[in-house]
């Protein structure tokens, strides 16, 4: 695997006055709590490791207070950590001296923020091409990129405006402009959609979602919503009360919560739209190969099953059930196994979203068949397991219903 | 019996130590005097040179000028013909009633302290903001020039500087200070954190900050302590004037020790006058340089 861009080891962070008097209690597994009702010191962050590979969206989540915005704010060192190694590359970042530190700010990572983090005196341009003009980049040249990325996020002709005179939504647009136009390789984002409405934050997620396909920058974002997460995460990590609890894909987190904390995460989560085929089907266990109508009826008594799906050189043809074939076998078992026993039913795709495909699942008399863009069989669909992992959701549906 | 009369009467210093004291304290701040007064005036030589130049320019100048002049800077301040109105009605009243030089007088001193004012509270504002220590230091120090009766550090002035120009200003800028320097630091802590989070993270240093961020956002709170330092300034130029600072103050001060009421009214609504075109000027220079803000109220 190629190496990480970001690593961090053995993080942890106490606010107060005498962070380094409380870590031997930290170190000793007392509890955030108790630290603070013995000694007024605030656990934020503990034993934190973790890294981020390039180009890929790191997802850190985690309810409020749960420490991500201590967390992100450690990548830049806008907080100093109490104890703990932070690497980007081979720089360890909490050993540069003030002007390399400003100097990684400007040209390593930028950042777009919570609260919008504008500045209300400079008009939208200005905003965007802040980082440009703290480098010292020529006004002519940094106004032109400014426009450029202003243009991108959809705000062409707001130019001279002044932050108070936009709306939420695009207030975030503009500091995502703003993160953008240092061409900074690392973009953090603290809850940058928290703020906004659900319709304008998706909106603003597909947007990143399409802008990280051409940029391919390495991100960490921040949300304490888990839809939000899957939805844009290749990796998750999930904090509480400034532990990471559990760190992996987003189907690693949504199938098997690490614990209670996870899964009651997880409960809510609508799980339809962020799974995929792949990630419930079933291995194929269906497939006839045979060429003559009575080894496929061999075939179908060893899968013990009424139907299979027929498979050649050619990848998958179609279904044939055990009736069929029966039918045609008292005639001559040996007959070649033609298109005229096949019954057409369409696969569906490995990496489509499991609710795209509810319908035809529940619709379809048999388990459907996964089937690569290559044609060859995947795995098989049932509505069983269709109904088993969105089981737990259905239930708490139907309960949330009743209550109200 | 001497034992137990601390319990009636307050066991205090004997009299003639108390004398001893205040006796060598006096002196030994006289003796400072003699040996540095004359070094401490040559250091305020070029403020003197400044304040006697402006003045007489002020003199010197035609009264019509002078109208226009002011006229002008209050337009281009805050684009109101009213209150450009206000300004020539109020010059040409006081020019006819005799009153001209004097006040001539006091708004050259006036210019001088509000800009020595700036100049010195602005950045000590600024440390105060930047350290807590500064700040642990710093107020209580204006807590004291604020409540000090001004006659009080009259004396001390007097008696380094003598009588005249110099202590005079010195006086009205200890006495006016405060505000500007309690105001500029409040702007700065007031400053939004994630804004200036965001500066920090795009990598600015703490000029950048101070000068693109802090000042900036501070600015509406900082013209709030200058205006006040304004008029501070203004309701000192009476006192002032019992140190030989010439201007609106005298008047007033001879129709208190000989009972002129009239006297004493006319100049001291002529000070209402220049307190009250200085306030909006100030303000409304204030108002038009944050016109980004308007959009937050309204949305
Ligand atoms: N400057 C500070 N001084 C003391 N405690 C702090 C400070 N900043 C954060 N904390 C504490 O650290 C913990 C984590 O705070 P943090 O802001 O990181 O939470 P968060 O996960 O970002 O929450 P939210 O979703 O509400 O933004 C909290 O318990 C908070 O009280
Ligand atoms: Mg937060």
């Amino acid at each position: 695997m190629a190496k990480p861009l970001i690593q961090i080891e053995g993080l942890y962070k106490v606010f107060g006055k005498q962070p380094k008097s409380v870590m031997p209690m930290v170190h000793a597994g007392q509890s955030k709590e108790q630290i603070l009702a013995d000694t007024g010191h605030t656990l934020g962050l503990k034993n934190i490791n973790m890294t981020v590979n390039k180009g890929e969206i790191f997802v850190i989540m985690g309810l409020s207070g749960s420490g991500k915005s201590t967390l992100i704010r450690h990548f830049n060192r806008l907080i100093d950590p109490t104890e703990g190694v932070i690497k980007f590359e081979d720089i360890d970042v909490m050993k540069l001296p003030a002007k390399e530190l400003e100097q990684f700010r400007r040209h390593k990572m930028s950042m777009v923020f919570q609260r919008f983090g504008l500045m209300p005196h400079r008009t939208v341009l200005e905003n965007v091409s802040y980082g440009l003009s703290i480098q010292g980049v020529k006004k002519g040249v940094r106004l032109a990129k400014a426009k450029e990325w202003l243009d991108t996020v959809g705000l062409a002709g707001y130019e001279s405006q002044y932050p108070a005179q936009l709306s939420g939504g695009q207030q975030q647009r503009v500091g995502l402009a703003r993160a953008l136009c240092t061409n900074a390789e690392i973009l953090l984002m603290d809850e940058a959609f928290s703020a906004l409405d659900p319709l304008i934050r998706s909106e603003m997620q597909d947007q990143l979602i399409e802008l990280q396909d051409k940029l391919h920058k390495t991100i960490i974002f921040i949300t304490h919503d888990l839809d939000e997460a899957l939805r844009i995460g290749d990796r998750i990590a999930i904090l509480k009360d400034g532990e990471m609890v559990q760190q992996g894909t987003p189907d690693e987190i949504l199938l098997n919560p690490a614990n209670d904390y996870v899964e009651a995460f997880v409960k809510d989560v609508n799980r339809a739209r962020a799974l995929t085929v792949e990630n419930v089907m079933k291995p194929p266990s269906r497939r006839i190969t045979a060429d003559t109508i009575g080894e496929a009826l061999e075939q179908m008594k060893i899968i013990k099953g009424d139907y299979g799906y027929y498979v050649n050189d050619d990848g998958y043809q179609g279904i044939v059930t055990q009736d069929t074939l029966e039918e045609a076998c008292c005639e001559n078992d040996s007959q070649k196994l033609g298109d005229e026993f096949l019954e057409e039913l369409a696969g569906i795709a490995p990496g489509a979203i499991l609710e795209t495909v509810i319908p035809e699942t529940l619709e379809a008399e048999y388990s459907l068949p996964v089937i690569d863009k290559d044609g060859n069989l995947k795995g098989e669909l049932s509505r069983r397991s269709l109904a088993d992992v969105l089981g737990d959701r259905e239930k708490c549906e139907g309960n949330t219903k009743t209550a109200a | 019996m001497a034992e137990s009369s601390w319990l009636t009467k307050f066991p205090q210093m004997d009299r003639a130590d108390l004398t001893g004291i205040r006796k060598s304290l006096d002196s030994a701040y006289r003796d400072f005097s003699r040996e540095y007064g004359e070094s401490i005036e040559a250091f305020f030589d070029p403020l003197l040179i400044f304040l006697v130049w402006f003045e007489k320019l002020l003199l010197a100048t035609p009264w019509w000028l002078v109208i226009i002049v002011v006229t002008a800077i209050v337009y281009i301040a805050c684009r109101s013909w009213k209150l450009c109105l206000g300004v020539v009605i109020s010059f040409l009243a006081i020019g006819y009633f005799g009153m001209w030089e004097n006040t001539m007088r006091t708004m050259s001193i006036i210019t001088v302290c509000t800009l020595m004012a700036i100049a010195l509270g602005i950045p000590i504002g600024i440390i105060m903001a930047r350290s807590d220590k500064a700040q642990s230091v710093i107020t209580p120090m204006l807590d004291v020039m604020q409540t000090m009766p001004a006659f009080v550090y009259l004396i001390p002035v007097v008696m380094l500087l003598g009588i005249g120009k110099i202590p005079g200003v010195i006086a009205v800028i200890i006495y006016a200070i405060p505000p500007v320097i309690r105001l500029t630091n409040l702007g700065i802590r007031l400053v939004d954190k994630e804004v200036l989070e965001a500066a920090t993270a795009y990598g600015a240093n703490s000029t950048q900050r101070l000068l693109g961020v802090q000042l900036p956002l501070a600015m509406p709170t900082i013209m709030a302590g200058i205006n006040q330092t304004i008029m501070m300034a203004l309701s000192m130029v009476v006192i002032a004037s019992m140190i030989g600072v010439k201007g609106l103050g005298q008047p007033v001060l001879k129709s208190i020790t000989n009972q002129y009421f009239t006297l004493g009214l006319f100049n001291g609504l002529a000070i209402v006058a220049l307190a009250i075109i200085f306030d909006r000027v100030s303000q409304a220079y204030a108002k038009r340089s944050q016109r980004h803000m308007e959009g937050m109220q309204n949305g």
